[in-house]
């Protein structure tokens, strides 16, 4: 392994010394023996092949630099002006720093700590290495945001020099940890993994100033090798005299000794396997995430090494963040060709692993969301909450291209805000959902499908998915056998990789009734269970369905009802909180600006589209920042609102004998008045946000649930399939046959067709087939009549 | 001092290249890659290549400034890395790994390949305007088997028909390859390579479609690189680089890796892509890149209104356009079977592009479903290859249950080589891509078929492709003009059908297409040419008057016949009368065109409807 700064000279941060005097120079040696003087024993040290070969002198070409050998001697009298050459670091007041570091560092604000139970107020670091005396795991994971915090210029050391300055860390760990724990015996001395260097976020900004330095970046395993055993020490013996020897590999070779130093016989040394001494090793591709790339570019790749114990730490597919040193290797010259190819190989020694997506099954991962907004942005965020039309500018902002249909608009606004979580785990009815669902149906062409894609194209975890093309399996999950490793994996399907997110599916109708099943589960426990090959799990699926839907018949027919239009299971449908109806409205003023709107589509030019788009990355911001920081709770006044809201829906049919209104109907203005909440960046949920909440609700109602033969918004047609007035109907219709037939007399049977006839002749409205069908079923059941090919009997 | 790279030195090379450049026809003088042999052109020479970008590779770091050591003598030399795929030294000299004055420096490296599916006339041409000097390479007495002629003369001899038809329709069922004998050699020669006994599979050199031939290249940017995207097409300038030496440093390393851990970071596919022998992938350094616009030899590579040429150009050619339109349009009735109606949209389909996107919808295409179209007498087949002629790069794509279910439609992330393998969807901008639809018949179709036949429809109603990164999925934006020709109303999607009526059925439809092109002028199909990628390039207004005239209409046509007349007729009728105005050179919307763009809209859907009851009937 070959590592050398002088040949990266540009990227050295300027010295604040000067680097000529040969007073400050020492050779790397006085810092290689760092292992602590006291409690030794037991403790083995261990190689950091992470950090390459530490153990090589660096090679100072004194000659060059017109130094004399007298650096040696300088070493002991200069004491602590003494420098690692071509660093700026000096040993011992490194060390001193960083055990000061690990002794105070206190970090009340820590989030982090508190999540794994250490006491903020103490020193967090102390606590740390009090569990590794605990646990026996001798590594000593530092954020490097606390160090950075804590001394600015060690900071930059460590991101500059980390080849040196890690060893003095672990130099400093281990001699306070063995001064407190003397008695301690640990696999190995404590290794100080630095992680989160602020250094690089992005594997497209790497460049050549970052080698050897200490980097951290973010991204996908997309591969990962077998484990490859590499010598760390080479172990020889002389066929003639048995003397033998070790050699230790100088970088990535061993110098296979062609003499016996004991008998002088040459070419007489073998290696014994056996005897030379391995480390693990394992090479790593990592790609970078999807989200950091720019638009029409494929993404970068990077190879990582990792050493020892952090092999086989992550899988493909895992998302990381990775600390490590970056390295650039000139490709080998070889003896026999004079020219070699100039383009070095790159490649990250791992120091540490942070997988990013772990925390995601059990948590929103704020982790990577939280560090996107620059202050800047958040108070540009926080500046356009307080606006008081951000609302309406919202909703107006989103999909600019569809024309009009606010209210939906709005809906969906709201959807992609989503309601506050909620756990009553404890109290035993699990979760709250806090997402909202939403329904489109209409005639075909009425831009249903743009909105849908606009909304996928929105949001970071969104899917799009299509009825007619899914299925079950494709929305939940499937076993799949790894093509790689011939491991059963459980591949995920839209439901579960949308999960903090939105799925969207079109041609909602079109799915079979097996698919839709599974959505039941989803749209109100939002969990999904399976069952398969062996493999019983409940994944979480907490993602908000918007789901588009065309009509049976080709045009959406007024004189029916949402149901009988869309042909959907009431089930399903009264778990969505809003469904609307985009109709193509009949009206001139609207066709009016709908042309109006459409011809400005052809010849506005890129730069005015320009403006809109920017001000999609703003809704995107905008979205994130509320979704991850503003979390509304019911404010007092807003609860009695809701609850008056409530009964007044209850009332509206109570006085006709029917139920207007159910709990699930309270449970979706809860949450839309969270997500309005939200909208303005607001922590209580108050009368106005109810209000909204009210209007959007009553809105979505009144364009699905009216009841086309009475023209009154009735609730049960979503919640049962059918209006409470046609319910009526039917039991008015069946009573009317009864006494039709009773008014016949004895007959003990009626031909069928003769009492549709009588009933027709009797009744002063329209009697279907089919009504009457369910008349005679409706007798069926109260065990007056059977019912048997053409003939009624009574019974 | 000399430790830091001279920047100013840099700068200065480009400059200078791109004022010689720029001196009259001066880019004519430097040999094409496209064109001449790789064996023929002079190593380390300057050469230029038009080429699509089909894959980026990981950035890399190189010397950018090293120094070499003379051990005997201890005698230093720096010398500068750029340009240049290997670190030169002396015989007697060794390159000082450890010295201080090294400089690294980044470049990237992009996997070129020709433009996918460019039509033979295209490369016919710009290897003619390209003057004598140029085709004979400096180092070699190599003379292309054609006889050198200037262009002019190359005209003369297009006069005779018959010539002319043997060019074209010679290659009988392969449309791919109508190539002329001079690519031909290039081919045996790079087909050599592939069969050579050292590598035993052929490298597959990824083209995104099959049977394409010509060189792909490794294209190393040094300036700039985050400016150029995935399938952009490139104009690039620099200096080849085929050192016989890359190919030994890779081989080396192969047998080397098996012993040495440190060197296997890649495995053997992977070597055998990012570095495949200089001799079949040869390494450009690139000194000038531009994004083109449009490959169409016939029209100055760049249009900018500031350069008086181009300005002269423009106005030379639209004032003769509505003669050229006229016989574009008499060509293409003809074509079409003598069917006025559908040769005035496929003028309109040929013209269309993507101008803009509005959040998620694409503005400006017009995809169009020619149906019924004849089924037995290769009508498609003859169709393309009329197209073929007329557009700079096209592909047909037969549908067959077969195709659907083997051909790979999107382009997927292989991330043992750690490449992009190629997918017939991945074509650059305003490829003409003729889906032949007549040949379908009913059977099923698998997992890969479903994927395929749902990246078409995604490909025609957003612009779209989603690449396969087997992890994830990422969505390319593309412009691709999408004819469909089918029996009945196509499966995919469409932004307009036509139904074709044939006024004339030729007994012999070979013949009478043919017959066809050689009717034309070169110089007339040249214009042609011209015709349909200039008015691609035009932009387009509509004034606040004809808004508000259009506003009535619409309004005036929903009052009489709501059910019929949507928002989406409303934006087809736009599109329609968008491509009708500019097809006339016009840059805005004028009363009259958008009444004739009605007319023609009201012509198109009476004969649907014609033929559904006609079809009600049948049934």
């Amino acid at each position: 392994l070959f590592s050398s700064p002088p040949q990266f000279r540009h990227s050295a941060i300027p010295l604040d010394f000067d680097i000529s005097s040969p007073l400050t120079y020492g050779t790397p040696s006085s810092r290689v023996e760092g292992t602590p003087r006291s409690g030794v024993r037991g403790t083995p040290v261990r190689q950091r092949p992470d950090l390459g070969s530490v153990r090589k002198a660096r090679q100072v070409d004194l000659h060059s630099d017109g130094l004399a050998e007298d650096v040696v001697a300088t070493e002991q009298s200069l004491g602590q002006k003494l420098v690692i050459w071509g660093t700026d670091v000096n040993v011992a007041s490194c060390k001193e720093k960083f055990q000061r570091f690990l002794q105070r560092f206190i970090d009340p604000l820590d989030k982090e700590g508190e999540d794994i139970g250490l006491d903020l107020n103490e020193p967090r670091y102390m606590q740390r290495l009090h569990e590794i005396n605990m646990v026996g795991e001798p590594f000593l994971n530092i954020n490097c945001d606390h160090l950075r915090s804590f001394d600015e210029n060690l900071y930059r050391q460590l991101i500059c020099y980390p080849q040196e300055v890690i060893p003095t860390f672990d130099m400093a760990a281990n001699e306070i940890f063995f001064d407190r724990y003397p008695d301690s015996i640990l696999e190995h001395q404590i290794q100080v993994r630095p992680y989160n260097a602020l250094k690089t976020r992005n594997m497209r900004n790497l460049n050549p100033e970052d080698i050897d330095q200490l980097i951290t970046i973010s991204g996908m395993v997309i591969r990962s090798s077998q484990l490859i055993p590499e010598m760390q020490e080479a172990f020889f013996r002389c066929q003639v005299c048995a003397f033998t020897t070790r050699v230790e590999i100088d970088r990535g070779r061993i110098a296979e000794p062609s003499v016996c130093k004991n008998c002088n016989t040459t070419h007489s040394m073998a290696l014994i396997h056996n005897r030379s001494m391995f480390s693990d090793k394992q090479m790593i591709k990592l790609q970078e995430s999807p989200e950091d790339m720019p638009a029409g570019q494929t993404p970068h790749t990077v190879v990582l090494f990792a050493h020892n114990d952090l092999v086989d730490k992550v899988q493909p597919g895992d998302r990381v963040n990775v600390t490590g040193i970056y390295r650039a290797v000139p490709i080998r010259v070889n003896p026999r060709v004079s020219s070699v190819n100039s383009v070095y190989k790159t490649h990250i020694d791992v120091i540490h692993y942070r997988k990013t997506d772990s925390k995601r099954l059990h948590f929103v991962d704020e982790e990577t969301e939280q560090k996107r907004f620059t202050e800047e942005r958040v108070e540009m965020l926080k500046e356009l909450s307080k606006k008081a039309d951000i609302y309406e500018r919202l909703a107006f902002a989103l999909a600019p291209s569809i024309y009009e249909h606010e209210d939906i608009k709005k809906g969906i606004l709201l959807q992609l805000f989503g309601g506050s979580r909620k756990d009553f785990t404890h109290t035993g009815r699990g979760h709250f959902r806090a997402e909202i669902n939403i329904l489109l149906c209409g005639d075909p062409g009425t831009s249903k499908s743009q909105l849908l894609q606009y909304v996928y194209n929105l949001v970071p975890r969104g899917q799009y998915t299509s009825g007619k093309g899914s299925s079950a399996v494709g929305l939940t999950a499937y076993v799949m056998k790894d093509p790689e490793t011939r491991q059963l994996v459980l591949q995920t399907g839209a439901l579960v990789l949308s999960d903090n997110g939105i799925c969207c599916i079109d041609e909602f109708d079109k799915m079979n009734e097996s698919t839709r099943s599974v959505l039941h589960e989803v749209m109100e426990q939002q969990t999904l269970s399976i069952a398969k090959a062996g493999i019983i799990c409940q994944l979480n699926a907490r993602t908000s369905i918007l789901a588009a839907a065309n009509p049976i018949e080709s045009q959406w027919n007024p004189k029916k009802t949402t149901i009988e239009n869309i042909q959907l299971p009431h089930t399903l449908l009264s778990r969505f909180d809003l469904i609307f109806l985009m109709l193509d409205p009949r009206d001139e003023a609207y066709d009016r600006r709908l042309a109006r709107h459409l011809v400005s589509l052809y010849y506005q030019s890129e730069e005015k589209m320009e403006e809109e788009y920017m001000d999609m990355a703003v809704l995107r911001d905008y979205i994130a920042y509320a979704r991850s920081y503003v979390n509304p709770r019911l404010g007092e006044e807003a609860s009695q609102a809701l609850i008056e809201a409530y009964v007044d829906m209850r009332k509206i049919g109570s006085g006709r004998g029917m139920v207007s209104a159910y709990p699930r109907q309270l449970e979706s203005l809860i949450r839309l008045a969270e997500a309005h909440a939200k909208v303005r960046f607001s922590e209580k949920v108050e009368t106005i946000d109810v209000e909204e909440a009210k209007c959007l609700h009553r809105e979505a109602l009144k364009q699905s649930a009216t009841d086309p033969r009475t023209g009154i918004v009735d609730i049960s047609i979503l919640t049962t399939g059918m209006s409470a007035t046609a319910r009526k109907r039917k039991e008015e219709l069946a009573q009317a046959l009864r006494k039709l037939i009773q008014s016949k007399g004895k007959t003990p049977s009626l031909k069928y067709q003769q009492l549709l006839d009588d009933l027709r002749a009797q009744s002063d409205t329209a009697v279907t087939k089919e009504m009457f069908e369910e008349a005679l079923r409706a007798l069926a059941d109260e065990d007056f009549l059977t019912v048997t090919g053409k003939t009624v009997r009574l019974l | 001092a000399q430790n830091v790279p001279n920047s100013d030195w840099e700068k200065k090379v480009t400059e200078y290249f791109k004022e010689k450049l720029k001196e009259n026809n001066a880019t004519n003088w430097v040999p094409s890659l496209n064109d001449v042999p790789v064996h023929y052109l002079k190593p380390n020479s300057l050469v230029k290549f038009r080429c699509m970008v089909q894959d980026m590779f990981d950035p890399e770091f190189y010397m950018g400034v090293y120094e070499t050591v003379d051990p005997n003598t201890n005698a230093r030399v720096l010398h500068f890395g750029k340009y240049r795929d290997v670190a030169e030294c002396g015989p007697q000299q060794e390159i000082d790994l450890n010295s201080s004055q090294t400089v690294t420096s980044e470049r990237q490296t992009f996997y070129c390949v020709p433009v996918p599916g460019e039509s033979a006339w295209v490369k016919e041409i710009s290897f003619l305007t390209e003057p004598v000097q140029a085709r004979v390479s400096p180092s070699t007495s190599y003379t292309p088997s054609r006889h050198k002629r200037s262009y002019e003369e190359d005209e003369d001899m297009d006069l005779h028909p018959s010539k002319q038809k043997e060019q074209h329709l010679g290659s009988g069922g392969d449309i791919h390859g109508c190539v002329e004998p001079k690519r031909l050699e290039t081919e045996a020669s790079a087909g050599h390579h592939v069969i050579s006994p050292n590598c035993s599979p052929p490298l597959d050199l990824n083209f995104p479609l099959p049977g394409e031939k010509g060189p792909a290249c490794l294209v190393k940017v040094y300036e700039n690189w985050e400016s150029f995207k995935v399938n952009d097409v490139l104009e690039v300038f620099g200096v080849l680089s085929v050192d016989p030496v890359l190919s030994i440093v890779n081989s080396e390393e192969r047998d080397s890796s098996t012993l040495d851990p440190m060197e296997c970071m890649d495995t053997a596919e992977e070597q055998r892509v990012h570095s495949p022998p200089a001799s079949l992938v040869p390494r450009i350094h690139v000194i000038l890149a531009q994004k083109l616009q449009h490959i169409n030899p016939l029209l100055p590579a760049c249009l900018k209104e500031e350069e008086s040429k181009t300005c002269e150009f423009v106005s030379n050619f639209m004032s003769e356009l509505s003669p050229v339109r006229a016989e574009l349009l008499g060509f293409l009735t003809h074509a079409l079977l003598g069917d006025s109606l559908a040769a005035e949209y496929l003028i309109l389909h040929l013209i269309s592009t993507v101008y803009a996107r509005r959040d998620v919808l694409p503005l400006g295409k017009f995809a169009v479903n020619l149906s019924g179209c004849p089924r037995n007498s290769a009508f498609t087949e003859h169709l393309y290859r009329l197209i073929q002629q007329l557009v700079p790069a096209s592909y047909h794509l037969r549908m067959s249950i077969e195709s659907m279910n083997h051909s790979r439609f999107i382009p997927h992330k292989d991330y043992t080589a750690n490449r992009l393998v190629s997918g017939l969807l991945q074509l650059a901008s305003n490829t003409s891509l003729v889906i032949d639809e007549t040949q379908l018949e009913q059977g099923q179709l698998d997992t890969a078929g479903v994927h395929n036949v749902t990246a078409l429809g995604n490909l025609i109603t957003w612009q779209k492709v989603d690449y396969d990164f087997n992890y994830h999925r990422m969505e390319f934006p593309c412009n691709i003009n999408v004819l469909i020709t089918s029996e009945g109303r196509s499966l995919l999607p469409s932004d307009c059908q036509v139904h074709l009526q044939p006024q004339i059925i030729p007994p012999n439809m070979e013949e009478y297409m043919s017959s066809l092109l050689t009717a034309v002028l070169p110089s007339v199909l040249n214009k042609f040419r011209i015709y349909l990628s200039l008015l691609r390039l035009l932009d387009y207004s509509i004034s606040d008057e004809v808004t508000k005239a259009v506003e009535e209409d619409f309004v005036e046509m929903r009052k009489n016949n709501p059910e019929s007349v949507t928002a989406d007729d409303l934006h087809k009728m736009l599109l329609v009368a968008r491509f009708l105005s500019l097809s006339a050179g016009q840059t805005t919307l004028s009363r009259e065109r958008w009444l004739r763009a009605k007319q023609l809209e009201a012509l198109r859907k009476a004969r649907l409807q014609q033929q559904q009851s006609v079809n009600g009937n049948e049934l």
